[in-house]
Parts: C-alpha cells; sequence; structure tokens
C-alpha cells in the first residue's frame, strides 16, 4: 500500500489554476524527485501535501488516514509528514539545539532531557553535533539547512518533504545539504523532493515526475525520464540542462 | 508682593514635576496592561473581538488626546460621577496610550514573517505555541525600542492635563509665571526639565535598537 496518496488534487490561487488534477502514489521509503519549470505547480504540490495550502478539490491521504480541514487533523497529518523549506525557516531566537527541540518538547510532550538528548542525536546525524549552542545567524546556509532537516526528523516523521532546500545556498554549500538528504534516502526515509538538481535526482530517485501546466506530464525512473522523454515539453526541459 | 527667587521657582517646578513623572508611570503601566488585552483581541483568530480593538483603536488615535481629557472631566461630571483632575487624567491617559502600544505592538507581531509560521505549523505546533513560542518572543525583541520611544510621547502627554487642573509641570509653571511675572525663566525651565526627562528615554530607545539589532 501507497503511504501518500494523490488523487484528483485540484487548487487555484484566484482565477489561476495552479494543480489541475494530479494523481500520485508514493510507496514507503521511496524517494521522488519532482521536476518542472517555475510555476508548473511543484511547490504548491508539496506545500497541498502537509496542509500549508488549502485543497479545493481531490483527496490526500497519508499512511491511510484522509487530509482533513480542521486543526486537529492538521497537526495530526503534519506529524507524519515534515517539511524543509528553501529559505531553512530556522527560529532565530533559539539556538541549533532549541530548534530542534522546541516542539519535540511542546507538540510531543517530550520531557526536557529527553528531547535534549534526541536532540543531539539528531544534530549529530546531520554533522553538526557541535553547533548545539549556536544561534541560526552564527552558521553559514548549509549549516541551518541541516539543522532544520534535523528539526524535522526529531519529530520521527513517515516521510519528509524538501521544498528546494538547496536553492538559497551557495554552490560551495550545495553538496553538504545533498549529503545528508542522500543519507536519509540510504537508510529508507521517504522523500518527496521539489529540485533543480537534476544530476541528484538521477542518482537518488527512485521515480522523477515532471510537472507541466498543473499537471503529472511524466512520471517514470530517473534513467527513462532524463535519456528517453517521451513528450515534447519534457524533452525540451532536459535540453536546457537543468 | 512676594517676590519668587530662580531657586523658588526651580524648587517648585521640581516638586510638581513629581506629578508628571508619576502621571507618565501610571499612564504608560496602564496602558501596556490594557494594550495587552488588545493586542490579543487584534491579532487572533476570532473576527468580532478583533473588530471591537480595531475600533477601539479608531476611536482614540482619530481624537485629540484633550477631547479625550475634557471627556474624561466633564463628561463624567455631567452624569453625576465626580472625578478628580487626577483619575480623569490617569483615565484619559491610559485608554491614550494603550491605543498607540497595541498598533506599535501589533506591528511587532505582523513583522515576523510568513516562514516562521509555516515552519512551526510543518512541525505540528498549533495557534497558542505557535504564538508562545516562537512569534511572541521575536515581535517583544522588535517591540522594546519603539515602546520606549513611545514612551516619550506619554511624558509630553501629560503637559496636556494641566487644562483640566491638574497640577502637574505644565500646571506648575502657568500659576509660577502668573504669580512671578517671568515667564520665560518659568516655562525655559519647564521646557528644560521635560527634556532631562525625555532624553534620557530616547537615547535608552536608541540603544537598545542598536543592541537588539545587533544581536538579530
Amino acid at each position: 500500500m501507497s503511504l501518500i496518496e494523490i488523487a484528483g488534487l485540484h487548487k487555484s490561487f484566484g482565477s489561476t489554476e495552479v494543480l489541475r488534477g494530479i494523481d500520485l502514489a508514493v510507496a514507503s521509503g521511496e524517494v521522488v524527485a519532482i521536476i518542472g519549470r517555475s510555476g508548473s505547480g511543484k511547490s504548491t504540490l508539496l506545500r497541498c501535501i502537509n496542509g500549508l495550502e488549502s485543497v479545493d478539490a481531490g483527496d490526500i491521504t497519508v499512511a491511510g488516514e484522509a487530509l482533513g480541514t480542521g486543526e486537529a487533523r492538521l497537526r495530526a497529518l503534519r506529524l507524519k509528514v515534515g517539511m524543509i523549506f528553501q529559505q531553512f525557516n530556522l527560529f532565530p531566537h533559539k539556538t541549533a539545539g532549541q530548534n530542534v527541540m522546541l516542539a519535540r518538547q511542546v507538540v510531543r510532550g517530550s520531557p526536557r532531557a529527553e528531547a535534549e538528548a534526541l536532540a543531539r542525536r539528531m544534530l549529530d546525524r546531520v554533522g553538526l553535533g557541535a553547533k548545539f549552542d549556536a544561534y541560526p545567524a552564527q552558521l553559514s546556509g548549509g549549516q541551518q539547512q541541516r539543522v532544520a532537516i534535523a528539526r524535522a526528523l526529531a519529530m520521527e516523521p513517515l516521510a519528509l518533504l524538501c521544498d528546494e532546500v538547496t536553492s538559497a545556498l551557495d554552490p560551495e554549500l550545495v553538496g553538504e545539504v545533498l549529503g545528508v538528504v542522500r543519507e536519509l534516502a540510504a537508510e529508507g526515509m521517504t522523500l518527496i523532493m521539489v529540485t533543480h538538481e537534476m544530476a541528484f535526482a538521477r542518482e537518488v530517485c527512485d521515480r522523477v515526475v515532471f510537472m507541466h501546466e498543473g499537471r503529472v506530464h511524466e512520471i517514470g525512473p530517473p534513467a527513462e525520464i532524463f535519456a528517453e522523454p517521451r513528450t515534447p515539453e519534457l524533452r525540451a526541459f532536459v535540453a536546457r540542462g537543468h | 508682593m512676594t517676590q519668587f527667587t530662580f531657586v523658588d521657582i526651580l524648587t517648585n517646578l521640581l516638586w510638581a514635576s513629581r506629578w508628571t513623572v508619576l502621571l507618565s508611570l501610571a499612564a504608560f503601566a496602564g496602558g501596556g496592561l490594557l494594550a495587552l488585552g488588545l493586542l490579543f483581541a487584534a491579532i487572533g483568530r476570532a473576527r468580532w473581538p478583533g473588530r471591537l480593538a480595531r475600533l477601539y483603536v479608531e476611536i482614540f488615535q482619530g481624537t485629540p488626546l484633550l477631547m479625550q481629557l475634557f471627556l474624561a472631566f466633564f463628561g463624567l461630571g455631567l452624569l453625576g460621577i465626580d472625578v478628580s483632575p487626577w483619575l480623569a487624567a490617569c483615565a484619559a491617559l491610559i485608554l491614550w496610550s494603550a491605543a498607540f502600544l497595541v498598533e506599535i505592538w501589533r506591528g511587532c507581531v505582523m513583522a515576523i514573517g510568513r516562514g516562521q509560521w509555516e515552519a512551526s505549523a510543518a512541525l505540528g505546533m498549533g495557534y497558542a505555541a505557535q504564538m508562545r513560542h516562537v512569534v511572541l518572543p521575536q515581535a517583544l525583541r522588535l517591540a522594546v525600542p519603539p515602546t520606549v520611544g513611545f514612551s516619550v510621547q506619554v511624558v509630553k502627554g501629560t503637559a496636556l492635563t494641566s487644562i483640566i487642573g491638574f497640577l502637574e509641570l505644565t500646571k506648575a509653571g502657568t500659576v509660577l509665571s502668573n504669580a512671578s511675572f517671568q515667564p520665560f525663566t518659568v516655562f525655559g525651565l519647564v521646557a528644560l526639565i521635560y527634556f532631562a526627562l525625555c532624553f534620557p528615554l530616547s537615547v535608552g530607545a536608541r540603544r537598545l535598537e542598536r543592541k537588539l539589532n545587533v544581536a538579530h
């Protein structure tokens, strides 16, 4: 059975229809890359999956439970699906360690000592065990993004959504973040990532989704998608060397 | 006829300025508390409390403080409630400063970026937890300099209460000037005392601003 199932998903902003009927199923442990031109609805799709955007029509099911509209149901959903943002969005008034601990304490009700031990383990996992007491402003972009990954992992989600997680980084910092994502993939974490890193998508992902004008235009294993694009749109996209 | 020496004038003014200080403190503390209540109505999700808070702000920012003082003093008097100038001054200044503080603070809450809301929501936090742990601590930091800056306005605002007969610094100045026939000396000193009260506040606001900016 699929971990995440999306059926007939529609979403408009005003009169602009951004998602025009998306069907997608992601199995547990699968790593899926979503590619496409800007404005094709990639990020919106991702944001719908954890309820940051409301859905106009269609169903999203995570681990057998349908996405509801009430705040309690949304919160339950978000505990299953973590999210990492392009702009990191760390809490600037808290240290790296506190960033990772906060939701654990506030949402899961973990005692302080337990949350701290977990936060140290998670920061170790992304190679930042030594930065527990550093504030976000004292960290590089790559380090901040790794803290954001640790923060999401601390909630022990079933899947992680990555929204262009390297797009705001200087080129020399991209590698360290992708390294962490690669490790997560190897450990069997379910990942859905919107990305512009085509080489990475080709190497790490099980399936690639090409979105075009609010629809899933092509879908398949990276070898097929990149080597034998079937539609002219994907051919053009791949040829431009994204 | 009594002769007023410079020292007489100065000591009398300084003695009266304690009421200016007390009134400022009361207005600022009371206004702050009221503003805090209004703030939660203004930024909360419930529609009606938000509207009422906005109406409150519109009314008290949209009418002169002097009118508010008159209404508090004479208006309540007309209703048969006997109010002392001190009580009327306090009430009007508290209501007035709350209207400005709540707008300052609301602006600080609004200044916290959408990303902070989304990141905390994505971690499963509810509205109350987001406010308490993520948004308000950051907004508080932003709010300190403009809040201290506004306290200068409160100190100067107390001067208007002289008109309803509250014997603070400005009223004492008027009385002394009438009795001593030295208006320039008297009001020069009054101005200097106001400046001595306000200057440290504005310097403090600037310092805090710099300090909090660096820490950010």
